[in-house]
């Protein structure tokens, strides 16, 4: 007896793949050169990038432009479904790598270095004789050169973001599950209420920064407790922003009328996405501020 | 989805519980699809916009080949300049640079791509997929590469020269004291990390997803078990890379103090974070090479396998114990006496699966009819030169026999047993096997062996004497040393010439194969076994389209 799959769908030829090469390239090189050019008086470097992003963003509207066209026509089989699906879980296990790295930078300070340069252990004439008077803590307020900061307090703004962020999770898992009753309405709602909070709490972390290097004076150049602080914040802000684009996108589709119960991947990529940013933002809640 | 049943009927019921399992569901129309079955696009657009993983793997491959024999060019400079003592005919910033970037390329530009690229041909071939589960992230991740080094490459030619820290880049010779470049290279680094997890992405989605029917875990050829567990270690440790380049990013340029211990950091810290990456990495560049070695020797010793369970156990042992090793690279910064113990008892532990795999491989050939066709002779090579190096390094795996041989030729002799005649051999091993089946020609036997025996002959007399005056004491990295070890640096330099002019031969060979010669069958060679032999030599653009029924 024969029998006979439904077909995996394989892409034709697509220039897209080739156009972010080039964006990349572009993006790379102007940021190096970027970089390189501070406090400096060429500028080339900024204009590299420019087109960089915008090599970039072209690419990012045609690829998935084409890839919503082709799932709109029902080229896409349950099997696609489940790589695209995979695809995306690895992609976040690589970003939860990203940030294993900063905060094994963050523990590392806090348990080791520090404590080291302070004279703990057997490093009693490391503090002795190369950083007379320092005294391990954390926060590190008074870094062993001698600069000082003021302490980000968990209360007040980080609170209220843990707030929003935690609400947010909430609202958008409401959204998947109106995606899968088909509750278009109530969808809509969910998404709008999920991307307001997004931009919410964007909009408090920029307050909160502009209070550390106001009020603080807790600066990226304040030791490893501002470096730590203010890499580890930023990198999850970059996310928060890039799930809050992806969650747009996935709003102006669902009133477009796109999704149905059974096909709604991007939904669920850009759903995943926030809540591992959500995650992600507990463990700085506790080891940034909290503890 | 991991739970296939192992129960090997291919009845229509069992299958039926398979795919649903799978999630792959059936249609009961005709084959109506002999519109897909075109070849590929005519010119240049063919290989910029492909979505093919035969054509993505041939790009692949040929980059890593250019790549290795930039390398390697790099290689030749320094081995002149080490021919003999006394600062002879490069600036010591400029020997700096090549080693550097001789690190970089070789493991970033040859050793992986040439990985991934086999990965691409054989993976979907092996596993009956018509293609890789995401063509075109695939394609995105293979044009990404050439413009990475471009970068890194272009960074040599510019004011102040390239990287010049080691292909380690320690701060702080990779902060305080590098170039003002350095951002361009943290730039190539961050792509090529890109690339290598989208690789990784589409290598693990195709195995677990776009197995064919039957294709059960215990029936995978070992090359894509040992794939499977390589882009797990890629995707967990690469972006591991990518935060150690931006906190050397930010020490150098934004006045963060991650590495500095004046702001409460640590240089040590650096160590910790790049071998958490690193010492994985080594394994990236090694277990595919166990698996295309686990194709070959049953190929050619007309028996099955000796042990492929314990083959897999052992590689998933080896990914496990790799990431918690990575200490034994630092022994000399003064860890606490803990610490040292637990990472040399951990590092010794890893003899135990690399050995179970060599023993299988020598199980696998104990009365075996062996023939030695140059696969063959590549893998025979491997098994014998990577034990070589296995063994030295379980004397670096003791921590004060360490303190002894750290930063020394020692070490350099170490891991060019495990990358030259390890990986790359393999990577040779790999591509004599099954460059018939790509190109549909033998290729040219007797140039094959010759470049085989001259490699064979020359890499050894290039890194053996590593050893000898690495115990002597000759520090790596340094571009003059002292005269008790003139003789033998010539000697190794001598070595090192010729292994390099060889590989030429290699690019002479795999032209004339592509350009024309004897024509094969599907079955290259007579007793390999695999799915990739089914489909015809040289095999079709587009295969199994329709997935094949898998055999018992």
């Amino acid at each position: 007896m024969k029998e006979q799959y439904e077909k995996y769908y394989v892409p034709a030829q697509s220039p897209w793949p080739f156009v972010g090469a080039v964006g990349l390239f572009f993006i790379a090189v102007g940021a190096g050169l970027t970089v390189m050019q501070m406090g400096k008086e060429a500028s080339s470097g900024q204009y590299v990038l420019l087109v960089g992003i915008i090599v970039i963003l072209y690419m990012l509207f045609g690829w998935f432009k084409n890839v919503i066209d082709e799932s709109m026509a029902g080229l896409y089989s349950k099997q696609l479904d489940v790589s695209f699906r995979q695809g995306m879980a690895w992609f976040i296990l690589s970003e939860v790598m990203f940030f294993f790295a900063f905060f094994g930078a963050l523990f590392y300070a806090r348990m080791l270095s520090v404590p080291w340069l302070g004279g703990a252990d057997n490093n009693v004439m490391t503090n002795e004789v190369l950083w007379n008077g320092f005294e391990a803590a954390w926060p590190l307020l008074t870094t062993p050169s001698g600069e000082t900061t003021q302490a980000m307090g968990w209360q007040g703004l980080p609170l209220i973001n843990t707030l929003i962020l935690l609400t947010s999770s909430i609202t958008v898992h409401f959204a998947h599950v109106s995606i899968e009753k088909n509750k278009r309405t109530q969808l809509k709602v969910f998404m709008m209420l999920t991307v307001l909070l997004g931009i919410g709490f964007l909009f408090l972390q920029v307050e909160e920064y502009i209070h550390a290097y106001n009020e603080l004076g807790l600066t990226l150049e304040s030791g490893i407790y501002g470096n730590t602080f203010f890499m580890l914040t930023g990198f999850h802000g970059m996310h928060v922003t890039l799930g809050t684009i992806m969650l747009f996108v996935v709003m102006l589709r669902v009133f477009k009328g796109h999704f149905s119960p059974k096909n709604h991947f991007m939904f669920l990529a850009a759903a995943w996405y926030w809540h591992f940013v959500d995650v992600v933002w507990l463990g700085l809640f506790m080891f940034v501020y909290v503890i | 989805m991991n739970s296939i049943t192992q129960d090997n009927e291919s009845t229509q019921e069992q299958l039926d519980q398979i795919k649903t399992q799978e999630g792959v569901s059936i249609t009961d129309h005709d084959d109506t699809h002999t519109e897909h079955h075109h070849g590929p696009e005519k010119g240049i657009k063919r290989w910029l916009y492909t979505t093919n993983h035969k054509d993505i793997g041939s790009m692949y491959l040929v980059f890593s080949l250019v790549m290795f024999l930039i390398g390697g060019s790099m290689a030749m400079v320094i081995r002149a300049e080490l021919f003999q003592p006394g600062l002879q005919l490069v600036d010591p910033h400029f020997f700096n640079q090549m080693t550097t970037v001789h690190g970089l390329i070789m493991v970033f530009g040859a050793v992986m791509p040439a990985f991934v690229g086999l990965a691409n041909w054989m993976v979907p071939l092996m596993i009956g997929a018509p293609d890789m589960a995401l063509p075109r992230m695939n394609n995105w991740s293979f044009w990404i590469l050439p413009f990475a080094f471009a970068i890194l490459l272009g960074s040599l030619f510019m004011e102040g020269g390239g990287p010049a820290f080691g292909w380690t880049f320690y701060a702080p010779l990779s902060t305080t004291y590098s170039n003002d470049n350095t951002a361009l290279f943290v730039f190539a680094i961050h792509i090529m990390g890109m690339s290598s997890i989208m690789g990784a992405i589409n290598v693990i989605v195709t195995i677990v997803n776009m197995r064919a029917p039957g294709m059960t875990w215990m029936k995978l050829p070992l090359f894509v078990w040992t794939w499977l567990i390589t882009a797990f270690l890629l995707i967990a440790v690469m972006p591991v890379l990518a935060g150690t380049v931006t906190m050397v990013l930010t020490d150098k340029y934004f006045g963060t103090s991650f590495f500095n211990a004046m702001g409460g950091g640590d240089p040590v810290m650096f160590q910790h974070i790049f071998w958490f990456f690193g010492h994985p990495e080594v394994y990236i560049m090694i277990l595919p090479a166990f698996g295309i070695v686990s194709s070959i020797i049953p190929a050619f010793s007309r028996k099955k396998l000796f042990g492929y369970a314990s083959m897999v156990y052992a590689t998933a042992s080896i990914a496990f114990l790799s990431f918690i090793v990575w200490a034994h690279h630092m022994f000399t910064t003064g860890m606490p006496l803990a610490g040292e113990l637990f990472f040399m008892y951990t590092t010794m532990l890893i003899s135990v699966p690399t050995g179970v795999k060599v023993f299988n491989w020598v199980a696998t050939m104990w009365r075996g009819s062996l023939s030695f066709e140059v696969p063959m002779l590549f893998a025979i090579a491997f098994v014998v030169l990577f034990t070589i190096g296995g063994f030295s390094g379980l004397m670096l795996a003791i921590t004060p026999a360490d303190f002894q041989y750290h930063d020394t030729y020692f070490v350099v002799a170490h891991f060019h047993y495990v990358l030259v005649t390890g990986a790359i051999f393999s990577i040779m091993a790999g591509v004599y096997y099954w460059l018939p089946k790509w190109t549909g020609n033998m290729f040219d036997i007797a140039l094959a062996k010759w470049h085989f025996w001259l490699s064979l002959v020359s890499v050894n007399v290039l890194f053996f004497p590593m050893h000898f005056v690495g115990l002597a004491g000759m520090p790596r990295r340094i571009p003059d040393y002292a005269l008790q070890f003139a003789d033998f640096n010539a000697i190794i330099s001598i070595g090192g010439f010729a292994f390099g002019l060889s590989q030429l031969l290699f690019v002479v060979v795999v032209y004339k194969c592509i350009k024309g010669g004897d024509k094969v069958p599907a079955k290259v060679w007579d007793a390999a076994e695999g799915l990739e032999w089914e489909v015809d030599s040289p095999a079709p653009y587009h295969t199994f389209e329709t997935p094949p029924k898998i055999k018992n």
